[in-house]
């Protein structure tokens, strides 16, 4: 499949406002660094043609902003969704949080988005350049003139390299070549945490969720957390709580979250894109993800526009209690 | 100006006297366990009033610092604290902590003026420190003229003690103002700030004004249309606040902390700041 | 100035734990480093720094104030804290070495912070010089010279020792107690590594960018520009930027019921949070782009305005790299004009 370029992306973005079709433009725009990317939106042609970005760095799901950036929108806003993005799109309009007629969607394929510090593992710091050459990434850095070359398999994001799939479930119209739905080894991490036995299971949790610094930005990136108010971020509700007053509490803010979002989580990935510190947020989600498919069928949150999520809807064959109590006991 | 060793530790404090004020508002006797006032204070100054598990709020000290056997804090139920404290007995012990704040310049920029105090709702809370001390300190100011509003004759605070002490020392006017027409009401009836200009006060006062935001905005567009300074202006504000000493950044508008540069500032000062209040 | 092997690292560390708990940067296992107790198989990690600051020693993330018994109407106050013990931190980087003055600045004016005074007087900084700065790099743009790291003592790190120079009097005290197991030593390695250091630093992708639009008196002019606006525009609102920076202080007072009894503690807090100035009656900063305008200003102009002229950054690169969004103060400082090539 060929790669999407920035000329043809900037091209249709720049046409598209011209036209009228669109009046602003939500892309990626021109860091200090080539890999520091902002979410911005463009109002007009100039800037975008100076500071749209198109790269490997481009890893952020536009689909949230788009509760906030239509809201007072004259006419469309144009955003361009990769395919993992458009899932988390159809979820958002299943739960009506913003009018599909204010959005024009441009669909654009996605070979995979490189995770910096999977890079700087291995070049180190101080990169001065890090562009797209062939199979990989050529990263030039103050240290070393001459340019590394890092396959993609070594620095793609974790999501990318279980990637479920490059088919656009939602678009307007759509740049280069359509996708499939990949049959992905998503689940892998997940049932190496299932055999593990439950002490085993529970210190690797204390682990990685002792280095939690409650920033909330798993909660404040995930498309399915649009809450207005967050139950956590309120003080009368009594879980409201910036720092952990013990260990287990950390866990359970994120246990709390990952049930808040079962059966709408679309395993976008952005919790552990964007965890400073790191933790592996993704397979608490597609723990509920696997259990739900087990439970209900394969399911997948925004696969369509106004499914019923297994979570919400009643079946006469739906799994009774006891049922799920005997397969715990089987495992 | 305040130099405790230990500023989030509070002492203990236990209320005395519940006095109820208006259908939302409360006036609570502290003292110590053993009788005593917890601290001095300047008029305008504030402390830390908590509930353990409840919470912690900042509250303006309403009883003058020259009464020297207890406090009185006029406090409005509005939040978690708040609440809790409006269904607290005689007995009830509290923390306490403070006092806190640049207060009200009673000894030196007021020394000798005309004071014109305009309040609104609650915010007589404050300023109620400052008249009375002004009241005790009698010869050192000149006229004293009160304005205070409130949405009806229920909501103004304090209204036993205006009528029965204020409205009878020499010198002193009070002139009281509600929203609507009430039956039983006698007295005038209109907002705040166009009272204030009906009263066509001379230029030659010091004014104090505390209400909601608001309130003071527009009493103060009324009194520079009267040909008042903005230096002859005082106000006392509310932010957010945790500690009380500068630090904890909730209280931040600019360079300056509520909590510790004001909550007075004169309303020159505040201009000098960022409009973030 | 004193030298040790780096084969010798390890009985470095073993010595000074003998008479202090030490703390060395260590792998977090999950591609960072954190500040690790040292004990018998804590592998010294050389990284540029850590993903939370040092100040967590003196600011830590969450620390109990205080508890309250509680038995009908009446309260007993308990004053919990604990005698303090002496701690070293090793390996501190010069630009977190002066994120301690920025805090102090605030802890230790008056009314002194008796938490945080108590755990400064007992800590004691090795610091550390850097060699290999990375592009996220910006400290010499604060007056901070990275090969001159200060703290109580000073090391450099060069391929076969580690040198040290005591700055402080707790500094000379931990010296005296590793003084057996370390030798003389001029310091022409030392010198050598400066200028080696001193020329990367010239190269740096950040080096040009300037204070000069920012500091004491720029509030009407900052305050209102239409940038922050668009600054602001995709910040999600999280605290990343805040909990990792080493000079931000804003903190929550919180009770928290124990079942049997209150304990009030304090907790690291975040003008970027959507309720840190929120009132029963309202909230000054309503939308994102206030509360975004507040952290940089109150860096770049309103501490500077309180604390002569210094600014309430140290360029340690930490937000540069953790931003979700990849908003950071470097680029606020480029957009208000900071930028001498601009």
């Amino acid at each position: 499949m060929q790669k999407i370029t920035r000329d043809q992306i900037v091209s249709k973005a720049v046409s598209l406002l011209q036209d009228g079709t669109v009046s602003a433009v939500l892309g990626w725009r021109q860091g200090e660094f080539c890999y520091d990317v902002t979410p911005s939106v463009f109002n007009t042609a100039e800037d975008i043609e100076a500071n749209f970005v198109w790269n490997d760095f481009c890893g952020a799901n536009f689909s949230k902003y788009l509760v906030s950036k239509t809201k007072n929108i004259d006419g469309k806003l144009l955003v361009f969704l990769k395919p993992c993005d458009t899932y988390s799109f159809n979820q958002l309009l299943t739960e009506h949080r913003f009018n599909r007629e204010s959005v024009y969607v441009v669909g654009i394929p996605c070979e995979g988005m490189v995770d910096i510090s999977k890079v700087k593992a291995v070049s180190g710091e101080g990169i001065v350049c890090a562009e797209s050459k062939g199979a990989g990434l050529s990263v030039t850095t103050i240290y070393d003139e001459n340019p590394k070359e890092i396959p993609y398999a070594e620095v793609l994001s974790e999501r990318c390299l279980n990637c479920k799939s490059k088919k656009h479930v939602a678009y307007d119209e759509l740049l280069g070549d359509e996708g499939e739905v990949i049959d992905s080894a998503r689940f892998d991490e997940v049932e190496k945490l299932e055999s593990m036995t439950s002490e085993e299971r529970f210190a690797f949790w204390q682990g990685e969720l002792s280095r939690c610094i409650r920033c909330n930005a798993c909660r404040d990136v995930c498309p399915a957390c649009t809450c207005e108010k967050c139950v956590f971020d309120n003080p009368n509700s009594g879980a409201e709580s910036k720092a952990p007053t013990n260990s287990f509490e950390e866990q359970m803010f994120h246990v709390i979250r990952a049930f808040h979002v079962a059966g709408r989580c679309t395993d976008c990935g952005e919790c552990s894109r964007v965890c400073p510190q790191n933790i592996p947020l993704h397979l608490l989600n597609r723990k509920f993800i696997k259990d739900i498919n087990s439970f209900y069928g394969d399911y997948q949150a925004g696969a369509e526009v106004g499914m019923r999520a297994p979570l919400v809807d009643y079946d006469l064959g739906d799994l009774e209690a006891c049922d799920v109590f005997e397969r715990r006991d089987s495992e | 100006m305040n130099n405790r060793a230990e500023t989030l530790i509070p002492v203990l404090g236990v209320i005395t006297d519940v006095r109820i004020d208006t259908p939302d508002v409360k006036t609570f006797r502290v003292v110590t366990p053993d009788g005593k006032k917890a601290f001095d204070h300047k008029p305008g100054q504030c402390a830390m009033l908590s509930i353990p598990g409840v919470g912690e709020a900042m509250f303006s000290i309403t009883s003058s610092p020259t009464n020297q056997e207890y406090m009185e804090f006029s406090i409005k139920k509005c939040g978690c604290v708040t609440d809790w404290l409006h269904q607290a007995e005689e007995g009830q012990q509290l923390t306490i902590r403070g006092p806190y704040g640049r207060p009200f310049p009673v000894d030196d920029e007021f020394a000798g003026k005309n004071l014109l105090f305009i309040a609104g709702g609650i915010g007589l809370a404050p300023l109620r420190s400052v008249i009375n001390y002004c009241r005790h300190y009698r010869d050192r100011y000149g006229e004293i003229d009160i304005v205070y509003g409130s949405r009806s004759m229920d909501d103004l605070v304090d209204y036993n003690e205006i009528i029965d002490e204020w409205t009878k020392d020499t010198g002193i006017r009070v002139h009281l103002t509600i929203d609507r027409e009430q039956e039983g009401w006698n007295g005038h009836v209109g907002f705040v700030p166009s009272y204030v200009k009906e009263l066509d006060f001379s230029t030659d006062k010091t004014a104090i004004i505390c209400g909601p935001p608001i309130m003071i905005k527009f009493t103060l567009d009324a009194m520079i249309e009267m040909g008042f300074a903005k230096e002859q202006v005082y106000t006392t504000m509310e932010l957010r606040m945790k500690c009380g000493v500068g630090k904890c950044g909730r209280c931040n508008i600019g360079s300056k902390y509520v909590c510790k540069d004001g909550p007075v500032f004169r309303c020159d000062e505040l201009s000098e700041l960022p409009d973030e209040y | 100035m004193r030298r040790i092997s780096l084969y010798s690292l390890d009985s470095l560390f073993g010595e000074i734990s003998k008479s202090m708990t030490l703390y060395i940067p260590a792998s977090d296992n999950a591609g960072g480093a954190v500040y690790t107790k040292y004990e018998d198989g804590v592998e010294y990690l050389n990284t540029l720094n850590t993903v939370k600051s040092p100040k967590n020693f003196f600011f830590p993330h969450t620390e109990d104030l205080m508890e309250f018994k509680l038995q009908g109407k009446n309260i007993d106050i308990l004053d919990i804290r604990q005698e303090s013990e002496d701690f070293a931190v090793f390996g501190v980087r010069g630009c977190d070495v002066k994120s301690f003055d920025i805090l102090d600045r605030v802890f230790l004016s008056d009314p002194v912070d008796s938490y945080y005074a108590t755990r400064r007087e007992h800590g004691v900084i090795i610091s550390l010089a850097c060699t290999k700065p990375s592009e996220t790099c910006f400290c010499t743009t604060f007056g901070i010279d990275p090969t001159e790291p200060m703290g109580d003592i000073s090391a450099w790190m060069t391929e076969s020792h580690l040198y040290l120079q005591p700055v402080t009097e707790k500094g000379k005290a931990l010296m005296s107690k590793i003084e057996h197991i370390t030798e003389a030593c001029d310091d022409s390695e030392v010198l050598a590594q400066k200028d080696k250091t001193k020329n990367i630093l010239s190269k740096l992708p950040l080096k040009d960018l300037s204070t000069d639009a920012f500091g004491s008196g720029k509030t009407k002019e900052l305050f209102d520009s239409p940038q922050w606006a668009e600054l602001s525009q995709s910040c999600l609102g999280c605290g990343t930027c805040t909990f990792v920076c080493p000079t931000c202080q804003c903190y929550d007072i919180k009770d928290f019921n124990t079942g049997s009894g209150v304990i009030r503690y304090r907790c690291w807090d975040s003008c970027m949070f959507s309720e840190f100035t929120k009132m029963a009656h309202g909230n000054p900063r309503l939308t994102q782009t206030e509360r975004f305008r507040q952290r940089f200003m109150h860096k770049l102009v309103y501490y500077p305005e309180n604390n002569d002229g210094l600014f309430s950054c140290v360029g340690c690169g930490r937000c540069l790299s953790k931003c979700p969004i990849s908003m950071n103060i470097v680029k606020v400082m480029k957009s208000l004009g900071g930028d001498k090539n601009e």
